[in-house]
């Protein structure tokens, strides 16, 4: 069953976007990332233009992070200051990304760019990931109670001024880190076309100390407010936001959203570190390979960009 | 799902064959020249949401046919519609320390964005290859501009193939053989092949008509492809407002995560 794109200007299966979407959401909602890192390279994949796929993502995960906020509200595993705190470095990183990105893609390799960037990030957090929850999953069979937050246990970071309370997530540490991290998060999601959700789960967790279950909640409200100003940014300057493809990848996406964020809910913080690993390192391999094999097609077309 | 896009048949078709009974009564050969005409019923064709691709039907007739060629199958009709020009950039990989990094590039200004070709037989066996060079008629022979010289003939050349290539894999540039047929000694109808992502904007059809493998005369009509009016809009709301129509995006997303929470209801 066919489907007209008004901006993309061409036609696509509805039944493989809905199965697109609901995939991507499913896995949003089981690891609290927005599923960018999936839905953009899913949809180049599909032979959607890069340009459509990185603004109609961001649209997408407005969707499954608002959703999977509204549920992590509702039962209560959302820390809103800390989410604030991080909005307000990611708004600023967003604003300076997207600048970087036009200077990027003057110079013409930005493709290249975003591709290193992309196996990098993913192989490091991926591989970081998978060791550690795999080495806590031996630990817990072994018997041996785990817990991330080991009390007196505090790294530099937990040395740094200006400290603030956040008390949904039992945490009192300075808003330096934090607003770096999202900084850090905003430019890389406006430069990537991402929300960030898998670079700033792990860094939460292991740098800030975060506990898990507070961690998904608040990295989505993040997300959402990151990726909703990446959209209006891509909608304005580029004007490359398919409306039309946001809404059917959303319409499965919300529906995976809510079956992944019960699933989520079976199983154990270390299980879900170790399948969202996998699958980081997944994408990272699918993107190396592209980058060190020898295309099928040297060559490339692309309508010249009139600057 | 194919849909006819049945484009209609003229009156010229009748006063050809009109023509063609009185001549078949004497002995003398044509003093006319065979001439071609095709019509379209409609300028325009709309894609709506449903648009998956469609074969467009034109009907044509040729006029002052010989029916001694005719009857021998020696008169070959191809139909062409060509979509917009736009400038296109080739890109070439090279490998750089292990990773394959576009590198070379070369821009072509006059780049067709969609050919569609309806022939009676292959085309190899209606004419030669100089004479669709100098017609530049083929996928394999529209000339391409390229912006600047300065690579070299054969360099050029060699991004011309991979640019004809990709078009040709992308479905864009297609070819039927034997989406022209006879319907009479003077009739004809031609079926063009309109793919899933055919640009909008004006499209030219142009009919060849060959004899005995010589060019005779070529006709041409325009048609134009649009958007219909829902498509249309959103087109329009995303270039004229597109600060609304992003912040419609996100309002539009925020109201879909939640519906999705409602109707659900998994907690």
């Amino acid at each position: 069953m066919g489907i007209y794109l008004p901006i993309a200007e061409m036609s696509v299966n509805i039944v493989v976007l809905l199965a697109m979407g609901a995939a991507v959401g499913f896995l949003s909602g089981l690891f609290g990332v927005g599923g960018g890192f999936l839905i953009t390279p899913l949809l180049i994949f599909y032979n959607i233009p890069p340009a459509i796929a990185v603004a109609t993502g961001a649209n997408q995960v407005v969707a499954s992070s608002f959703s999977g906020t509204l549920a992590h509200f509702k039962r209560g595993t959302l820390d809103f200051k800390l989410g604030g705190v991080l909005l307000a470095g990611g708004v600023v990183g967003a604003t300076v990304g997207v600048y970087v990105f036009a200077l990027l893609r003057s110079v013409g390799q930005l493709d290249l760019f975003v591709s290193l960037l992309y196996v990098l990030l993913l192989g490091i957090v991926g591989g970081m990931m998978l060791v550690e929850s795999v080495n806590a999953m031996r630990q817990a069979r072994k018997g041996v109670s785990v817990s991330l937050k080991r009390p007196g246990q505090h790294n530099w970071i937990h040395r740094l001024p200006l400290k603030v309370r956040f008390r949904a997530s039992k945490l009192f540490v300075s808003v330096i880190p934090i607003l770096v991290l999202g900084a850090v998060i905003g430019f890389l999601a406006s430069i990537m076309g991402v929300g960030g959700g898998f670079i700033m789960v792990p860094a939460m967790i292991y740098l800030l100390k975060v506990p898990t279950n507070v961690v998904i909640g608040t990295s989505l409200f993040q997300i959402m407010f990151v990726s909703a100003y990446t959209t209006v940014i891509h909608a304005t300057t580029n004007r490359t936001v398919d409306i039309v493809l946001a809404l059917v990848l959303m319409i499965g996406g919300v529906a995976g959203a809510q079956y992944g964020a019960k699933a989520g809910q079976k199983l154990r913080g270390e299980q879900l570190r170790a399948l969202l690993a996998a699958l980081v390192l997944a994408v990272a391999l699918r993107l190396a390979f592209d980058l060190f094999v020898r295309p099928a097609n040297l060559y490339s077309l692309s309508p010249l960009e009139v600057i | 799902m194919m849909r006819l896009a049945r484009i209609g048949l003229l009156a010229a078709a009748a006063l050809s064959l009109a023509c063609a009974a009185v001549r078949a009564q004497g002995p003398m050969p044509p003093v006319n020249p065979e001439s071609i005409q095709i019509g379209l019923s409609t300028d325009r064709i709309s894609i709506t949401s449903n648009f998956s691709g469609a074969d467009l039907t034109i009907f044509g007739a040729l006029d002052n046919s010989n029916p001694l060629v005719s009857r021998q199958g020696r008169y070959d009709i191809i139909v062409v519609l060509e979509g917009p020009a736009r400038p296109v950039v080739v890109r070439r990989k090279n490998r750089i320390l292990g990773v394959w990094i576009n590198t070379q590039s070369e821009t072509f200004i006059n780049v067709p964005v969609s050919y569609s070709v309806a022939t009676t037989r292959p085309l190899q066996d209606i004419t030669d290859t100089t004479n669709y060079r100098q017609l530049a008629l083929g996928a394999d022979n529209i000339y391409l501009e390229p912006l600047e010289r300065t690579a070299g003939a054969s360099t050029i050349q060699e991004f011309e193939t991979a640019l004809r290539q990709l078009k040709k894999a992308s479905g864009l540039y297609v070819e039927r053989v034997g989406g022209v047929q006879f319907l009479t000694q003077s009739l004809f109808r031609a079926t063009l092949t309109l793919a899933p992502n055919i640009p909008v904007g004006t499209h030219k059809a142009r009919a060849f008509l060959f004899k005995n493998g010589v060019f005779i005369k070529e006709t041409s009509a325009q048609l134009a492809i649009l958007k219909a009016g829902f498509e249309q809009s959103i087109f329009l709301a995303a270039h004229n407002n597109s600060f609304l129509y992003g912040l419609f995006a996100v309002a539009l997303a925020m109201v879909t995560g939640w519906l999705g929470r409602i109707i659900f209801k998994r907690d």
